[in-house]
């Protein structure tokens, strides 16, 4: 009979193993389902996973993976510190949502004037928008003790509300003829958030960097990133260590709102242009995956990150040459996720066999 | 705006089939959350209940049979979620939300043929006697069998926790399993009928929207109604019967809103949209909450 017996400690090699097996999973499942709709599954997998990278024409795809993993890990990153906490902010949509409103209004109520201090104004409300937005959340949480989940995520759809509203209404292009959607901001010079265009290059690339390497620094060298892994794994410990769980949960919503702002803000200033009733694709909750895929840690992150981007690059492709649903790169992501929650019982627990036996 | 558009009678009547899915849905929630575990899920299964209960409807032309695979269908994505918690001991909260990222994603898949067909009829009820009585007729007695599906589900479960010894067992494993587990019951055994029971009733509540609410399938149709029931079990302080009233009052407020929009209130379309995700927030801020199962959402290892 299987038995699991409890590690002492989680075990290192498997931490490390499990994403790369849970990812293996996932091609092989990945392929039977492909299979199952009739595709050729070697080569709907070669077309995900390695055509961005290595076919020829690459160098237009290469670019895209800056472009999408960008957002990625800056959600990402902010949601790490609250999952190591045990703070669970899955509203990040949401805050996205809000930050790229709040960044654009500033650039659009500036149009047409050109100044080199738009752009960072512009930064400053996004960010300050998505932290508030996760903020509400946090602050319901403290003083009344409600569920920091149901709350952001109830939040999420206020916001897709909220961003309907300001399409159609006070951010719409008053030139645009009655269209819904607000002026192209790629195009405003002072607003946009392109660095170079062709080489994928925007300043949410560079900031998702710099908060990689902010992060690695904060949780490994820093008393708060200390913290939050104590908050984390023993909640009794951390409070006779004097944290306080109030602050800290206040601490890690707003980190986590203000750089998912930041993302909004970013992609509404270059990739996507513009607001627009449906600007938003969801990267909010792919930013969960990519969170856990990474195993909460800043480089882990921007691997996974990487992988995630590819994958929905590869999912264009694959939809485009090849004709595959677009919902079936959903569902593969999803099933990476599982997988790797199902693959990390070894990292926990090591399998012994045994016979059953009364005792 | 022009207020008498709307119609008390037809108010409440319809905040009644409003009402129905949230009701499914969060029954069963109650009765996984009462044995101990949390499924964040609901709306992964909710979603993938309304396409199965769709394809299946569509296909025999039998909207039963349609409630019936509804019910397969979450139950068997259900027990995903159940081998992962209870056998592989994953991280609950986590787990539910890969079951919802996984469910949108199924459903969307398995409903993309079906985009802009319409559902089998369903028809009302119109209970004869009753259904006759002025007033109240036309609200409570004259709806599909579905609506009062739901509520027989609801008494059902609440006397199947007050008085049976099975109802019991369930609460005990959701207040201490160690002590369950000592008395000699089968931890994971009930927490994997309670998570099954969960799905099933998503299901359903999944396939009313797709097949009486709405009738048709769209993508993301349940938008958020599964998170709603999880807000609206924890406003019950998971009693059966308090979660009749709070599923009643998140109906009326969308009923309300709707009425409202129809009638051209000057506020605009999207701010009342908003109005039921605002009022679960409310609702989550104002109800103090009560004492939550003893083992919620932790996993349960017999170590020896």
């Amino acid at each position: 009979m299987i038995m699991l017996e409890k590690r002492a400690q989680p075990s290192r090699v498997w931490t490390l193993a499990a994403p790369i097996f849970a990812v293996l999973l996932t091609m092989i499942c990945g392929g039977l389902l492909f299979a199952a709709l009739g595709k050729d599954p070697f080569e709907t997998i070669r077309t995900i996973f390695f055509d961005p990278l290595f076919s020829e024409f690459a160098w237009f795809y290469r670019p895209q993976l800056l472009i999408k993993g960008a957002p990625l890990v800056l959600i990402a990153i902010g949601l790490s510190f609250g999952f190591r906490a045990g703070i669970w902010n899955i509203g990040a949509e949401g805050q996205y949502i809000v930050g790229a409103i709040c960044g654009a209004a500033v650039g659009l109520a500036f149009y047409p004037t050109e100044s080199i201090f738009i752009f960072p104004m512009m930064i400053a409300a996004g960010v300050l928008g998505g932290t508030l937005w996760a903020l509400i959340p946090g602050i319901l949480k403290v003083k009344f003790d409600t569920n920091e989940i149901l709350v952001s995520l109830m939040l999420v759809y206020v916001a897709e509300q909220l961003l309907a509203s300001m399409a159609l209404g006070a951010l719409r292009n008053p030139d645009g003829m009655g269209f819904p959607g607000s002026r192209n901001l790629a195009k405003y010079d002072s607003a946009t958030s392109w660095i170079s265009e062709n080489a994928g290059m925007h300043w949410g690339v560079v900031v998702a960097l710099i908060a990689v390497i902010f992060a690695y620094v904060t949780l490994s060298r820093h008393l708060f990133g200390f913290n939050v892994r104590l908050a984390g794994q023993s909640p009794r410990a951390a409070r006779f260590a004097g944290v306080n769980p109030s602050t800290l949960i206040l601490i890690c919503m707003g980190i986590s709102g203000g750089l998912a702002g930041a993302a909004g803000l970013f992609e509404v200033a270059g990739p996507a242009g513009q607001i627009s009733i449906d600007f938003n694709v969801g990267y909010g909750f792919t930013a969960i995956i990519v969170a856990f895929l990474g195993r909460l840690h800043p480089i882990g992150i921007l691997l996974a990150a990487g992988l995630m981007a590819l994958t929905y690059i590869g999912g264009e492709i694959a939809q485009s040459n090849l004709g595959l649903p677009g919902a079936a790169i959903q569902l593969m992501q999803g099933m990476l996720l599982f997988f790797l929650l199902m693959v990390d019982v070894l990292s926990n627990y090591r399998v012994t066999f045994r016979r059953a036996r009364v005792i | 705006m022009d207020w008498t558009a709307i119609n008390p009678i037809l108010l409440l009547a319809s905040l009644m089939v409003a009402a129905t899915p949230i009701i499914l849905a969060s029954v069963g929630e109650l009765i996984v959350e009462r044995a101990g575990v949390l499924n964040l899920g609901v709306e992964g299964m909710m979603i993938t209940g309304a396409v199965c209960g769709f394809i299946v409807a569509v296909n025999t032309g039998s909207p039963v049979l349609g409630f019936i695979g509804a019910a397969i269908g979450g139950a068997i994505l259900s027990l995903l979620f159940g081998f992962l918690t209870q056998f592989l001991l994953s991280n609950q909260v986590a787990t539910g939300l890969a079951l919802t990222l996984f469910g949108l994603g199924l459903s969307a898949l398995m409903g993309q043929s079906y985009i802009g067909i319409k559902a089998p009829d369903f028809p009302d009820w119109h209970i004869p006697l009753l259904g006759d009585i002025p007033v109240i007729g036309p609200i409570v007695f004259q709806h599909d069998p579905m609506v009062y599906v739901g509520l027989a589900i609801v008494i059902a479960v609440w006397s199947f926790l007050k008085y049976s010894r099975a109802g019991l067992i369930l609460r005990a494993v959701g207040e201490n399993h160690e002590a369950a587990h000592a008395l000699g019951y089968h931890v994971i055994r009930v927490r994997m009928l309670a998570i099954m029971f969960g799905g099933a009733c998503a299901g359903l509540g999944g396939a009313y929207l797709s097949l009486v609410r709405v009738p048709q399938w769209t993508e993301g149709m349940t938008a958020g109604a599964g998170w709603i029931a999880l807000a609206i079990v924890v406003f019950a302080s998971w009693k059966p019967l308090r979660l009749l009233l709070g599923a009643y009052l998140f109906g009326g407020v969308t009923v309300l809103q709707l009425n409202l929009q129809a009638a051209g209130m000057a506020i605009p379309v999207e701010y009342l949209s908003m109005s039921p995700y605002l009022a679960t927030i409310a609702v989550l801020v104002i109800m103090r909450a009560g004492r939550a199962p003893g083992s919620l959402g932790q996993s349960f290892h017999a170590s020896r």
